[in-house]
């Protein structure tokens, strides 16, 4: 314990910060200088390939609809996870439990399995198709997979688990008296909610938020398989530049440009948010 | 007045609350049912019922089977070592509000929101120039990189509940401080520890964009073999590869003691 204020009490940190300068640091530095290079066969340096990545419409189109296909994503998951924590808050020990388990189960199972389900849910012969021309609301079957409304649906479900979670933690927190009080003071339910939840509840709000905005607009496997070949999203470009076309230092300025924009928005809201409910505090 | 519109609140929550618990569960039973059909195309519901896809699967399925192999190996190292070196890292680390913990803290938890193609992208970079071909080894490397975050957010929470009294007692009563750490400070962060290495396993058993970066035919993990199965065509088998999957994750749930999961990653 006495050497925990020197640096020798960083030692035991010392086997992970070398893997991570290994595997993590040093791969990401010859990404760097890969995507500040004209070929891969020596370095001789350019800027081109990031003039090609921010100025050419093709690419840059992909990169903001990335992005706001992560913010839509995240927008609509944290409205499917409220009524889930306000239903979680009510419940008793048990009533909690069976929630965690229902939230548990499609967290910790497989992505890829989770899309295949909605390629079955969403497809022509699907679930929804089936079911609704059954009972004649619709006499063609709808388009769904392969769309953008059918690719949003599937990332909410698929990144419900990790904005629900932190939303019913920090629900949870809320002290009863508090809205015992404004009930008692006549306020209504909705007003409650307004006024002392939801802004009681936002660090679990944006804790999910984040998550889930890093997570769906690098979900390669959904966007790929229920976006369909149509729709590309920035993880398909830079796989399609690396391994389909091998412009190695192209891929990369993207994986750079791509990596920056994703850090940048999610360090800023962090930053942000937290200002924010600092503000509150006082 | 007021009643009425405190009823009508409650009805809209439950009503909200019912549509994203069917959505939350929705895929999981899809998945159940599918697994028996006795169909060659992807419907629902199916025509007919059979476990023929699951026999198909154990029988004629060499491929699936070598790489559910290779990701089962993955997924049991990358655990075992993020598990390791996370848990020493965090005991330095958390709770510190040093520069340097800041820092590492930071770095350790990074690859959570960092591109994880960009990343397989700079991993096969280092690869090709060091002169290797991706292996077992490099994947398993890559992997342990993506899920040594969740260890260190469920190893540090764990760390930061720990009553420092409780080590200066072992120290004062003459405990050396390897004893002290296998028999006071480990068992009091097991459940952390534990819930870290769970969710690390299922992580690497389900990424895709680094293993399908460093994938070549010797080394193509599960996720990624189902990933090329459901993009060249809609093969059924996967139907059944996913029964299996959800049986296995139920089971896992099921066994999980709760407390454990108490502290789930935020």
């Amino acid at each position: 314990m006495r050497a925990s204020g020197t640096a020798s009490g960083y030692l035991s940190a010392a086997p992970l910060a070398l893997l991570f300068t290994v595997a993590y640091l040093v791969p990401v530095g010859i990404l760097v200088i890969v995507s500040l290079s004209a070929s891969t066969s020596g370095f001789d340096f350019t800027l081109a390939h990031y003039v090609e990545a921010l100025t050419n419409g093709f690419n840059l189109g992909i990169l903001s609809d990335t992005l706001v296909l992560g913010l839509q994503v995240s927008f609509a998951t944290m409205l499917a996870a409220y009524p889930i924590g306000l239903l979680f808050m009510r419940c008793g020990p048990r009533g909690r439990a069976i929630i965690v388990f229902l939230i548990l189960l499609p967290m910790l199972t497989n992505t890829v399995v989770r899309t295949f389900a909605w390629m079955i849910i969403l497809g022509r012969e699907g679930v929804i198709n089936i079911s609704l021309l059954s009972i004649g609301w619709i006499e063609e079957p709808m388009r769904m997979l392969y769309t953008r409304t059918g690719l949003i649906v599937a990332l909410v479900q698929i990144f419900l688990p990790l904005m629900a979670l932190p939303i019913n933690a920090s629900l949870a927190r809320i002290n009863d008296n508090l809205v015992k009080a404004a009930e008692g003071l006549g306020a209504s339910r909705f007003y409650i909610f307004r006024t002392v939840i939801l802004p009681l509840s936002l660090p679990g709000a944006i804790a999910g938020f984040l998550l889930t905005f890093a997570g769906s607009s690098t979900a390669f496997v959904s966007q790929t398989l229920v976006g369909g070949g149509r729709q590309i999203f920035m993880p398909l470009l830079i796989y399609q530049q690396a391994i389909g076309v091998q412009k190695w230092n192209a891929a990369a300025a993207l994986s750079i440009v791509f990596a920056i924009a994703i850090l940048a928005i999610v360090f800023t809201m962090n930053r942000y948010s937290r200002k924010y409910l600092r503000g509150m505090d006082a | 007045m007021l009643k009425l519109r405190n009823l009508s609140y409650e009805t809209v929550v439950g009503l909200l609350a019912a549509a994203s618990v069917i959505l939350l569960v929705a895929p999981t039973l899809v998945i159940l049912v599918m697994s028996f059909t006795g169909d060659f195309l992807l419907r629902f519901p199916p025509r007919s019922w059979s476990v023929r896809w699951y026999v198909e699967l154990f029988e004629n399925s060499p491929q699936i089977a070598a790489s559910a192999w290779i990701s089962l190996q993955v997924a049991f190292i990358s655990t075992l070592a993020s598990t390791t070196l996370g848990t020493l890292a965090a005991l330095a680390i958390a709770g510190r509000k040093s520069t340097w913990a800041v820092a590492l803290d930071s770095l350790f938890m990074s690859p959570m929101v960092f591109p994880a193609m960009s990343l397989g992208l700079a991993l096969l970079l280092l690869l090709s120039m060091l002169g290797l071909r991706p292996s077992l080894w490099s994947l398993t490397v890559g992997h342990t990189v993506i899920v040594t975050p969740f260890v260190i957010r469920m190893v540090s929470a764990a760390v930061q509940q720990l009553n420092p009294v409780l080590l200066d007692c072992s120290a004062s009563l003459g405990a050396r401080r390897t004893f002290t750490f296998f028999n006071v400070t480990l068992p009091l962060i097991r459940p952390g520890l534990l819930g870290g290495a769970v969710i690390a396993f299922l992580t690497s058993i389900d990424h895709v964009p680094v293993s399908l970066m460093l994938s070549d035919p010797r080394v193509e993990t599960l996720p990624v073999n189902l990933w090329i199965l459901l993009d060249s065509n809609l093969d059924v088998r996967v139907a059944s590869v996913s029964g299996i999957i959800v049986a296995i994750t139920l089971v896992v749930i099921l066994v999980l003691d709760r407390r454990m999961l108490g502290h789930v990653p935020r």
